[in-house]
């Protein structure tokens, strides 16, 4: 427990030279790309616990990021001040559901509260998932990924084709999420190092609760569904209910994501949908390990800010699709781990055998 | 009394009738044995006592309660384990999380305890550490607590398998083939064993090759043919069987 707890605490002094880093050389813009990071990082880790640790695949995890960012950035926005004389708009606003605000030209706006945009993003992430995963989790390798990839598609062509949903244009001018304390997350740049430390606050609470469950009975019974997956039946596991249960509870991480995503950048856009965003996270849950927590967050911490920062030019998804083909080929556990760079050099002087050999 | 009634199960792959029209009973504190030429239909009787199959029609009572709709989760939770003829131990842990696992149905600490680290679990996870040391001591096993269970030798693989199921404290446990393997020293060891298992109070019925085995620690035998039984009896009264004989020497024996 105590090495759990103190990688948990070397990743934050990790945080924080970064940001006292970008004090230092008066960069703070960094700031911005890297809190974004932070929100792709937690839908990571969820997708790391299901895909390394319960052992289901899922290319469709960008769908209950979008879910939860659409939602919540539609809840937020619809303005039903031209309804407000109904009964309904009115009861709810009195219980504090809807709130009214001026909108930028001085006109009302009467929108859904953030925390029950958020309340409500998560409850249909969590209702879809469970609806999908009871069917979809009963198939297993390729028939398992086809599915998720069908469902990702699915919530992708819906975005993209919806008109409330803003079709190609996505949604903006939403508005930033009020927390206690007077934050508030928010793009603005006036409170970009609170967004900094709120983001990845949000990623450290994420992983400790993981780590704990991984080391808990049912990390253990996830372990033993994974490597074997009758035995653990006969053990009287049910198999069934503990992947769909990890299969939700990614969708919860990666629907938090996307809810406070949007309302960092104001706005989403069915690209976050994409099935690109889908093949991406699976690349650096695979690249980090798969089953490896602090290899996935490691590896989403570069490689997205990388991608943020637009070193990746035009080539961005080629660039995670060349990853995923590289890891499954040459390193199948993932870049970060102990004998890499002895198996590396076995590899090398193998080669160098083969090439002497007649 | 009776801890497993079979009634009347029949199971049919394709075109093979794997198991036909079979009953038998298994008396609560004996060791019932399994027997029967190759494709006799024994794996499949066991996978369908364990759940893993369900059976096309018939009955399975395990104490008063029917069993024979319910997934192999609900079963081994009700306390009838399985071993695995081919041993089935979790790859990646150890031998101590192998018989960990073996303690979940004992145990409830779900998704929010385990996130929450509550303190109800901590508490859990030490009884489940205590009492899986303590079933590795009682097998002789207790130094290979922290080694990777895949990796010791087949004959202590076979025993933390044993050990796994035991931790379930199961009322009857199902050994598929305990002594397959198994070289002359181990399987009169796992006899021993067997035997122990039977005085802890824990009903045992197994499959298995190795007759004299069979012949010394069952208390009953049921002999299998071609999915069906043909002889039902104490241990000297089936080596003198003369349907067993035919079966298992052929018509000239």
């Amino acid at each position: 427990m105590a090495r759990r707890y103190s990688m948990v605490a070397a990743f934050a002094g990790l945080i924080v030279a970064i940001q006292v880093a970008t004090r230092l050389t008066d960069t703070p813009y960094h700031l911005t790309q890297l809190t974004m990071t932070a929100y792709y990082s937690l839908l990571i880790a969820g997708l790391c616990m299901l895909i390394g640790y319960a052992g289901q695949i899922s290319i469709g995890h960008a769908g209950f990021f979008a879910i939860g960012g659409y939602v919540s950035a539609f809840l937020t926005t619809r303005n039903l001040s031209a309804h407000k004389a109904l009964p309904l708009v009115s009861l709810l606003r009195k219980a504090g559901v809807l709130v009214a605000k001026p909108d930028l030209y001085g006109g009302d706006l009467l929108v859904v509260h953030p925390w029950l945009a958020c309340a409500a993003a998560i409850l249909l992430a969590v209702a879809i998932a469970y609806v999908i995963g009871g069917p979809v989790l009963k198939l297993r390798g390729h028939y398992l990924a086809m599915a998720t990839l069908g469902f990702g598609i699915i919530i992708y062509r819906v975005a993209l084709g919806t008109a409330f949903l803003g079709a190609a244009d996505g949604i903006s001018d939403v508005p930033g999420f009020p927390l206690p304390f007077g934050l508030v997350i928010s793009g603005n740049s006036s409170v970009r190092v609170s967004n900094y430390y709120l983001a990845w606050g949000l990623v450290i609470l994420g992983m400790v609760l993981l780590l704990n469950l991984i080391h808990s009975r049912v990390g253990r019974a996830l372990a033993a569904v994974h490597g074997a997956e009758d035995a653990a039946g006969a053990m009287g596991i049910p198999a069934a209910r503990f992947k769909l249960n990890t299969f939700v509870l990614s969708a919860v991480f990666a629907s938090v994501a996307g809810v406070f995503l949007t309302h960092y950048n104001g706005g989403i856009g069915p690209s976050e949908a994409s099935v690109m965003k889908s093949v991406r996270y699976v690349a650096i849950v695979a690249i980090g390990g798969m089953a490896n927590l602090w290899g996935a967050l490691l590896m989403s911490l570069v490689l997205n800010y990388l991608s943020l920062r637009g070193y990746f030019g035009t080539f961005d998804d080629t660039v995670f699709g060349v990853i995923l083909i590289l890891i499954m080929l040459f390193a199948p556990d993932g870049l970060l781990r102990r004998h890499l760079l002895s198996d590396l050099k076995r590899l090398v002087s193998r080669s160098d055998a083969e090439e002497e050999a007649p | 009394m009776t801890i497993l009634s079979v009634r009347g199960v029949s199971k049919r792959f394709g075109g093979l009738q794997a198991i036909q029209d079979l009953s038998f009973d298994v008396a609560a504190g004996s060791i019932k044995a399994l027997i029967g030429p190759n494709g006799a239909g024994k794996t499949t009787l066991f996978n369908l006592i364990s759940g893993f199959l369900a059976p096309d029609c018939g009955e399975i009572y395990f104490g008063d309660a029917p069993v024979h709709a319910l997934p192999s989760h609900q079963i081994a939770s009700r306390g009838m384990v399985r071993t695995f003829q081919h041993i089935r131990l979790f790859p990646k842990m150890t031998v101590l999380e192998n018989i960990m696992v073996g303690r979940h149905v004992h145990s409830r600490a779900g998704f929010l305890a385990g996130m929450l680290n509550l303190p109800f679990t901590w508490k859990e996870e030490r009884r489940i550490r205590e009492k899986s040391l303590g079933i590795l001591e009682l097998l002789g096993i207790a130094e290979h607590a922290g080694k990777e269970a895949v990796s010791l030798a087949y004959g202590q693989q076979r025993i933390v398998e044993i050990g796994r199921a035991l931790a379930c404290e199961p009322k009857l446990l199902l050994l598929d083939e305990p002594a397959a393997g198994l070289n002359m020293r181990e399987t009169n060891e796992m006899g021993r064993l067997i035997e122990k298992i039977r005085d802890m109070g824990i009903t045992v019925l197994l499959v298995e090759h190795d007759m004299s085995l069979v012949m010394e620690i069952s208390d009953e035998i049921v002999v299998l043919s071609f999915g069906q039984k043909i002889a039902e009896d104490w241990p000297l009264a089936i080596q003198k069987n003369r349907e067993v004989i035919r079966v298992y020497l052929g018509d000239d024996a």
